[in-house]
């Protein structure tokens, strides 16, 4: 295995410029674009400081260098990424989604990834669905989850004008996550944006239904074997306390802190969705990397 | 002579005393008895909004648009509400409310997340609903920012904007100033509304007050029936504004008697200002916190008080039940660590 696959970023905002730091140091993955819409953005003022090619003519700029670009990233919104989807399939381009647009599959890293390699859009659902959908597996690999509820907490000033002008989307992508990825029979999901200051982290609670005689041990077990697996990936994820078990119920307390790339580390919410971005986009580039190599 | 339209939430806020736990036969039978009593709004919903029955806030023991039917079906005058808080509650719940007879939508958010509510205000207006704006926890906000908030609501649409004290945490200037920075901050076809809680016992007196600033719609509860100490004794407001020559169309006699004889029968214990719902409003907590805490205290043996302050504290909001259990659990884990050291 040797080299690294060409990607740019689509999206100059916070989230595009929180993910360009990310790539820097990845060693599947070269990051050879950063692509906005505003030429005086600070996401590629920083991208050209850091020497990596900029372009404010957005997918224009992606489609003219479809022969070097194998996969993108896409941090625009929803609407943008509809109508650059079916340009990219055509180019030829894998596109990661971290907009709510929803056309591809939904994939958590550590849940469901493996299903979805060959997907040619991969939709990363919400912050709140790649922060509690690993809790939900974690205890529907252990037992039978009826129903599974995650209330996500996250600070005011983190949550975007994508998040504030279609908070029923977020609430029905994620409880939909929460089933079809996490594994309970029936969901709700619940966003709740707290203005304290200093900001609060990012706090997500997950409740699951039981069934009678379950091995709580057993569930313990997984919920801490699953944290581990996503603080690979997302340094800051963390339980709060031991897993709290009522009658035929569990209820699961996370923090998720972010890493302080070029987001507040409070906005772990954003800083999930950029590290969870980054572990697909190197999964793919290492199986594409390997094909190459065994080919 | 001042006139006001008054609110009877006695099965919405109620519904936390209630655990959510009305029945259809109730709700007819207080519904009908407001109604004839002349009460001109009654709103109905689970304590959280529609949406609300879950893990976090509790389930609900009958459908909320069950218990809206039965409201309307025993109703004559009045007009019936729902509270819908986003992020909870999603649009098509509102789609479901409309259809089953409601003509009020209430949307809530806490007091600096306005633009949340936007779509749907929106939304509600595109049902032919009267929408209403529910700036909660309005302690918590300056009359500024809460007038800058007030102004985002209106703009979606709201035709009646709400400085909701949901913590009974304000004081009579306090509530009359955040009506008075609406008031001047919004055009003059947009009411503003008061909902008040009695932590502070001062449910009629803050009420009074906003109506003396330019408030028109106010909230009350049957017997006092509702989250924390309890909301606006509807009968007490109802005969506090005779006394003070406002009008509420409601009789001061037929109302307290449905207090008596209707509300009173059903509530699982009488409304009292006890030490726990005293510091929700000394402390400036979420009136809803109350019955989680107490139920915390029970399972982690930590004190219900200690949690609220704790909460208080950290600046909980509307909605962030979860974080009960995750303070208790974490204070019941200090204490022993102190026992053991």
């Amino acid at each position: 295995m040797s080299g690294r696959v060409p990607c740019a970023i689509l999206g100059s905002g916070n989230i595009g410029t929180d993910l360009m730091s990310k790539l820097e140091s990845s060693e599947t993955l070269d990051l050879v674009g950063v692509v906005g819409i505003d030429p005086s953005s600070d996401g590629l003022a920083r991208a050209r400081a850091a020497g990596i090619e900029t372009s404010a003519d957005g997918i224009d700029w992606i489609l003219a260098e479809r022969d070097r670009i194998e996969l993108v990233f896409e941090a625009t919104s929803a609407r943008a990424h509809r109508a650059n989807a079916p340009l990219m399939l055509e180019a030829g381009i894998r596109c990661i989604d971290l907009t709510p647009a929803k056309l591809g599959p939904g994939v958590v890293p550590v849940v469901n990834l493996d299903q979805h390699r060959d997907a040619r859009d991969i939709n990363l659902i919400t912050c709140g669905g790649q922060a509690t959908i690993p809790m939900v597996a974690a205890v529907s690999s252990v037992t039978r989850v009826p129903y599974a509820e995650i209330v996500a907490t996250i600070a005011s000033k983190s949550a975007g004008p994508g998040t504030r002008d279609n908070i029923d989307e977020f609430t029905r992508t994620t409880a939909a996550g929460v089933a079809e990825i996490g594994g309970a029979q029936r969901s709700k999901a619940i966003i709740v944006l707290n203005p304290a200051e200093p900001e609060i982290m990012m706090r997500n609670t997950v409740f699951c239904e039981l069934p009678d005689d379950v091995d709580e041990a057993a569930i313990a077990a997984s919920i801490d074997r699953m944290a581990a697996r996503v603080a690979e990936y997302v340094p800051g994820y963390r339980l709060r306390t031991a897993p709290v078990f009522d009658e035929r119920r569990v209820a699961i307390f996370l923090e998720v802190e972010g890493a302080g790339d070029y987001l507040p580390r409070y906005a772990g919410n954003l800083d999930i969705m950029t590290a969870a971005a980054v572990r697909v986009g190197e999964e793919l580039a290492r199986l594409q990397l390997e094909a190459r190599t065994t080919a | 002579m001042t006139a006001i339209t008054l609110c009877d939430a006695t099965l919405r806020d109620g519904s936390h005393p209630m655990a959510h736990r009305f029945t259809v036969e109730e709700v007819a039978r207080v519904a009908g008895a407001l109604d004839r009593a002349g009460v001109p709004v009654i709103e109905v919903s689970h304590g959280d909004g529609l949406g609300g029955s879950s893990f976090n806030y509790g389930f609900s023991g009958t459908d909320e648009l069950d218990l809206i039917s039965s409201a309307s079906a025993a109703i004559a005058r009045a007009r019936l509400a729902v509270l819908l808080l986003p992020g909870i509650g999603v649009k098509e719940d509102l789609d479901a409310a409309a259809e089953r007879g409601t003509s009020v939508a209430r949307i809530a958010t806490h007091c600096t997340e306005a633009d949340i509510a936007i779509q749907h205000l929106h939304h509600a207006r595109e049902l032919g609903l009267t929408a209403v704006g529910f700036l909660m926890m309005a302690h918590m906000a300056t009359p500024a920012a809460l007038a800058e908030q007030a102004r985002t609501m209106a703009d979606a649409g709201a035709e009646v904007v709400y400085v909701t004290d949901s913590a009974g945490a304000l004081l009579p200037d306090g509530a009359a100033e955040r009506v008075l920075a609406l008031r001047e901050a919004l055009a003059p076809e947009v009411a503003i509304g008061f909902h008040g809680h009695q932590n502070l016992a001062l449910g009629v007196g803050n009420s009074l007050a906003a109506i003396a600033a330019g408030a028109t719609w106010i909230d009350a509860c049957t017997r006092g029936l509702g989250a924390g100490a309890g909301n606006t004794p509807t009968e007490a407001l109802v005969a506090a504004c005779a006394r003070a020559g406002i009008e509420t169309g409601v009789d001061v006699i037929e109302v307290a008697d449905v207090a008596e004889t209707v509300v009173a029968p059903l509530m699982p214990r009488e409304q009292i200002l006890d030490r726990d719902s005293l510091v929700l409003g000394y402390a400036g907590v979420y009136s809803s916190f109350l019955l989680h805490a107490r139920r915390a205290e029970e399972r982690f043996g930590v004190p219900a008080g200690e949690i609220l302050i704790e909460l208080g504290r950290r600046g909980a909001v509307g909605g962030q039940e979860d974080w009960i259990i995750d303070i208790a659990a974490e204070l019941a884990a200090a204490h022993e660590e102190q026992e053991h050291a």
